[in-house]
């Protein structure tokens, strides 16, 4: 299946790549288009009426729905609430003079005392019912079935009514071995809500190390364990918990996950340090070393720039306000934070993008990327032609983009550059055609002209010339060519 | 209402009728006026199975949604909490119990709905806030299997593939078997059961032993379902990665499906009358309900997106044409005839203008450029093409970037298509990743990592193509318009998942040994004893019915996909679909992502 380089352009040009393209003739966004408005004409034949098909309000909820209810209901309650009150008293005085009319209590559930007690027969339990229960249940469902904590119930007994949703003691189970079979029992149930109560019972009840050393055997019960204490946030008993079982790496994320409850930047500094000598994998021990350094740098550069912009000093802070301060921000926001108001720093301050970008290892590409949409966005176009030009070792200087110069002069035109600006990268442009595309949409005459030029295409050149203003150099450029004989047109 | 959910081969209207059922015992035994206090999460489903008239019938008469503070003044009896089992839920509800006037007279007395399962975890929790006291009915309502369609059912549970592959947490696999076996009650014992992965093998023991456990449950119900397909959703990590290219799909994929509804944005749904717009243009967005119950809706759904244009433009043909007649219509009888059949039309006439909205704002972003760049990098990786480098277009959409969930799905999508990164490359996405988005995504590169979206490749053997040619998961020759493969879903994909069933059915797995061996987890088949009476005697020509279970979540493409193989002509069987979630890709890994922001708690 691995395809030669050589099939590439088969491989574009075959039909199933094409995204969406309709196979029709016809363009389908004007049949839609078409399909559209002769819908739309048949409104003024039938209309008015149209509500009556579907009650739905506006948004659709269809009127009387539980969603839509809810809405109504609670408006009502703020709103009119004093004539709500008045009929609802009147309805349920109501109420109270046919206190059964509305209920559908049945026979059966009568038999079953559900009015009485709570029972917690379950959508499941009452239809896996055979019809003799449902009129006599007395006959298999012992009295005692209500009475809790005076009974005998084993292990599994104890587990299966748990997992009915009845309350069960469990104080009964006194020894570790019955702890712990009732523990296995849960874990072969598979209910998670029964294996946590157990747990709950086991942690309260049983020694720490006990606990623990129990617990690294029964990994089913385990794991619930750990997600019982992430849930309730009993922070230090799972570090002990993990510690215990040798799960360094986990003990170290559960740490360092706790970094985003702190609000507080310099505390929150200070416990990422502290992260740093925990045991992660050595790639995400240089990550978590590099949160920490960032951070740092980040707390520095707020302060430093708070300070510039009230005292008002700074042209570039006059001009462009920060819109928020760059703390907890990624690091290459921060780079274009730095780009845009350090650029011209030297290597040794902190806030300077040079330094950040020797701090981090930030790759190359990712540095020019960001430094151009900073620059550009300053409209500093010298600085983004730097950033563009390389220099070999001959001293020869070359335009060199890390993302194809088409991104380039996209970027650059987001930011309104002048045509004199763009039209230096747009003739960059590899693609002749994305070129030409570009340098007719941006009208950069000049390239197109080139591009015609060098295509030998005089019939393109030759229309080219009502798109260029009558008597401009551009003008002049295009009757030159076409004067010109050298040429040997291909059309 | 429900009509469109007795449409399928298999009658679900039982099921939202054994839902209703036990909602009214519920709240009659609450007896009085009542309120209900809603986690917001769970209206959806609820919706589902019942409107607000069949509460007010039993005498709720206000509705609030859940949030901390003083609960609104409501002159009722009863405040019902119908809530998750979730300890941020407990702690509102703690906040909402504790600041009661207890000065108030009549007092109001409270309880709690439990969805679906009561949580002994969560009483303990109230214990503790020293509120769990003021509950009078503390219950549970096991909302399990809630039915979407006529063919489809899901348990809306969103944490459940985490919840399993993460936290190793089976309680959700607890309720699909619990669902299974209330289904079995309605619809009789299902014989054959067949399964790939571990948590397939879970829910099969957990049925066979609940059946075992409960001797009562063998019912005399003729068997509607001849076989269930359980199917674990790490068994194909692949498929929900991909961008879904049916009608449905890509609603869901671009605006989020929930519970059935869509919201859209109003722009292009405009005001009815001429005259009208300008200053009334809508801002709210507009939601609409998709289901089957819509018959232009059921017959584009599944289609490829490319093949629905056409549809939408013939059937304008056909309402204009009908329209049309009323010239025609001279006599008072062939008025009267015309007359009869506007609601008919009309509403044909209403979805129709709907559907050309809704395909026109997926279109603009289908011809998007973006769309296309990323669409076929994923076909690429799909198609086995350069899956060991670092991938050019992946690196520009971090170096602008693009939302991070879309870079997770693409670089999870190469990973699985080459049985994991080289660790250089992996290193190389990963420190992109952080310095782009922030450092704290180490957590939620992590979580990818357990769950085996994005990983070293250890074996340093990449398994995938032979996956991908023995199941013929990359078809060349596409036929969008009128397909003859289920790979029409994914413009060359044919899903894994779905693939499983299709072999299943027809040879049967024991041709693919090899591969099943190849992906995660066990594969297996158990047999449920029937009584003697209830053995089918298939007719001739009869299809099979096939209950598939997605463990972990399914998408609609998948959807379309079964639906597909039902309407084959010579297919011989039906498919009823199940999950624990309907999913795409985006809600997907975001299930897995570490949540950054701390509770408002």
């Amino acid at each position: 299946m691995n395809r030669a380089r050589a099939d590439e352009e088969e491989y574009w040009h075959s039909s199933k790549f094409r995204a969406f393209t309709f196979d029709d003739e016809d363009d389908e966004l004007s049949q839609l288009k078409e399909s559209k408005r002769a819908v739309n004409s048949l409104r003024d034949i039938v209309d008015d009426d149209d509500d009556d098909l579907e009650r739905v309000s506006w948004s659709g909820e269809p009127v009387g729905s539980i969603s839509w209810s809810i809405k109504e209901t609670a408006s009502g309650s703020t709103s009119s609430l004093e004539g709500r009150d008045s009929s609802l008293q009147k309805g349920s005085s109501s109420y109270a003079a046919l206190p059964k009319q509305v209920s559908s209590y049945s026979l059966s559930s009568l038999f079953k005392g559900r009015n009485k007690l709570p029972s917690f027969q379950s959508l499941s339990d009452a239809l896996t019912d055979t019809g003799v229960k449902n009129y006599a249940p007395e006959l298999r469902r012992p009295k005692a079935e209500y009475k809790d904590y005076s009974s005998d119930w084993s292990p599994k007994d104890t587990v299966r009514r748990m997992q009915r949703g009845k309350v069960c003691s469990l104080e009964r189970f006194r020894s570790l071995q019955d702890k712990l079979v009732l523990l296995d029992e849960a874990v072969a149930g598979h209910d998670g809500n029964v294996i946590t109560a157990v747990l709950i019972f086991l942690k309260r009840t049983l020694r720490r190390e006990i606990l623990f050393r129990e617990l690294e055997v029964r990994q089913v019960a385990l794991c619930h364990l750990i997600h019982f204490l992430r849930e309730t946030g009993e922070q230090k008993l799972l570090l002990d918990l993990l510690r215990f079982l040798d799960r360094t790496e986990e003990v170290a994320l559960s740490q360092y996950r706790e970094h985003l409850n702190i609000q507080d930047v310099e505390k929150r500094r200070e416990f990422l340090k502290g992260c740093i000598g925990l045991p992660f994998s050595a790639e995400d021990t240089s990550h978590i070393q590099d949160h920490y350094t960032l951070l740092e740098r980040q707390i520095i550069i707020e302060a430093n720039d708070r300070h510039l912009e009230m005292a008002g000093q700074s042209e570039l802070f006059r001009k462009y306000p920060r819109k928020a301060s760059i703390l907890n921000m990624p690091l290459v926001t921060t780079l274009f934070y730095s780009c845009f108001y350090h650029y011209t720093e030297a290597e040794g301050t902190f806030s300077s993008p040079t330094n950040l970008k020797k701090t981090f290892k930030i790759p190359d590409k990712q540095y020019v990327l960001t430094a151009l949409a900073a620059r550009a966005k300053l409209r500093a176009w010298d600085d983004v032609d730097a950033l563009l030009t390389t220099k070999n070792w001959l001293g020869y200087t070359k335009k060199k983009a890390p993302i194809g110069f088409h991104r380039v002069v996209e970027m650059l035109q987001r930011n309104n550059a002048p045509v004199q600006v763009l039209q230096e990268y747009v003739r960059l442009v590899e693609d002749v055609e994305t070129r030409l595309n570009l340098a007719t949409k941006y009208k950069c005459h000049d390239v197109v002209i080139e591009t015609y030029r060098d295509l030998k295409d005089r019939i393109q050149l030759t229309a080219y010339k009502c798109k260029v203003e009558r008597g401009s150099a551009e003008e002049e450029k295009i009757n030159s060519i076409l004067n010109n004989m050298q040429i040997r047109w291909k059309n | 209402m429900a009509a469109h959910l007795s449409s399928g081969r298999v009658n679900l209207t039982a099921l939202r009728e054994a839902g209703r059922r036990e909602l009214r015992e519920f709240l009659d035994k609450c007896a009085g006026s009542k309120a209900i206090v809603w986690d917001e999460y769970l209206t959806g489903p609820f919706g589902l199975i019942a409107q607000y008239s069949l509460l007010k019938e039993h005498e709720v008469e206000k509705m609030f949604t859940l949030k901390p503070g003083r609960l609104p003044p409501a002159d009722v009896k009863n405040i019902i909490f119908f809530v998750r089992p979730k300890l941020e839920l407990m702690d509102i509800i703690t906040d909402n119990v504790l600041r009661e006037d207890r000065g108030r007279s009549p007092q109001r007395d409270f309880h709690i709905l439990f969805v679906p399962r009561r949580s002994l975890l969560c009483e303990q929790w109230l214990k503790e806030q020293g509120v769990l006291g003021s509950f009078i009915h503390r219950e549970q309502y096991s909302l399990d299997l809630i039915p979407f369609d006529g063919d489809l059912l899901s348990m809306e549970s969103e944490s459940a593939f985490k919840e399993c592959y993460l936290e190793s947490d089976q309680t959700s696999l607890y309720h699909a078997a619990k669902g299974l076996m209330t289904l079995q009650a309605l619809y009789g014992t299902i014989p054959q059961i067949f399964g790939k992965g571990d948590c397939a093998r879970h829910v099969a023991n957990m049925m066979i032993r609940m059946k075992r456990e409960f001797p009562g449950s063998q019912n005399s119900i003729f068997p509607v379902f001849d076989t269930l397909l359980l199917l674990d959703r790490n068994v194909d990590l692949l498929t929900p990665l991909a961008t879904q290219l049916t009608y449905e799909g890509l609603i869901d994929e671009i605006y989020g499906i929930q519970n059935t509804y869509v919201k859209l944005p109003p722009e292009k749904f405009a005001p009815k009358k001429q005259g009208e717009g300008g200053k009334d243009l809508p801002t709210e967005p507009k939601k609409l309900q998709l289901n089957s119950a819509e018959e232009l809706y059921a017959e584009i759904r599944d289609k490829n997106f490319n093949a629905v244009g056409s549809v939408l433009s013939k059937k304008a043909k056909i309402i204009s044409a009908a329209f049309e007649e009323r010239h025609h219509a001279k006599t008072v009888g062939e008025i009267k005839q015309f007359v009869s059949q506007l609601p008919h039309m009309q509403a044909a006439r209403s979805s129709l203008a709907n559907h050309t909205s809704i395909a026109e704002l997926i279109k603009d972003i289908t011809t998007s450029e973006d769309f296309f760049d990323n669409l076929t990098v994923e076909q690429e990786f799909m198609s086995g093409i350069d899956t060991d480098k670092v991938n050019n277009y992946i690196e520009d959409c971090i170096a602008q970037k693009h939302p991070l969930i879309k870079i997770l799905r693409l670089v999870c999508l190469q990973s699985v298509c080459n049985s994991g990164l080289k660790q250089k490359v992996l290193d190389h996405y990963k420190r992109e990743i952080l310095q782009t988005y922030g450092y704290e995504h180490i957590l939620t590169l992590n979580n990818l990592e357990k769950a085996g979206l994005l990983k070293p490749q250890t074996s340093g053997r990449n398994n995938y193509p032979t996956i991908r040619k023995t199941l013929r998961l990359w078809m060349d020759d596409v036929n969008e318009q009128n397909p003859n493969d289920i790979s029409y879903v994914y413009s060359g994909y044919a899903p894994l998942s779905v693939r499983l069933a299709q072999l299943l059915a027809r040879p049967g797995w024991r041709s693919i040994e090899e591969v099943l061996k190849m992906l995660p987890g066990p594969h297996f088949e158990e047999r449920q004893q029937l009584p003697t009476g209830l053995q089918k005697k298939r007719q001739h020509g009869e299809n099979r019915v096939t209950l598939v279970f997605f463990l972990g979540g399914v998408t609609y493409a998948e959807i379309a996909a079964l639906r597909f193989l039902s309407q084959m002509e010579d297919g011989g069987t039906e498919y009823v679909i199940a999950t624990t979630k309907l999913i795409n890709g985006t809600t997907w890994i975001k299930s897995l992502m570490e949540k950054l922001e701390p509770a408002p708690f």
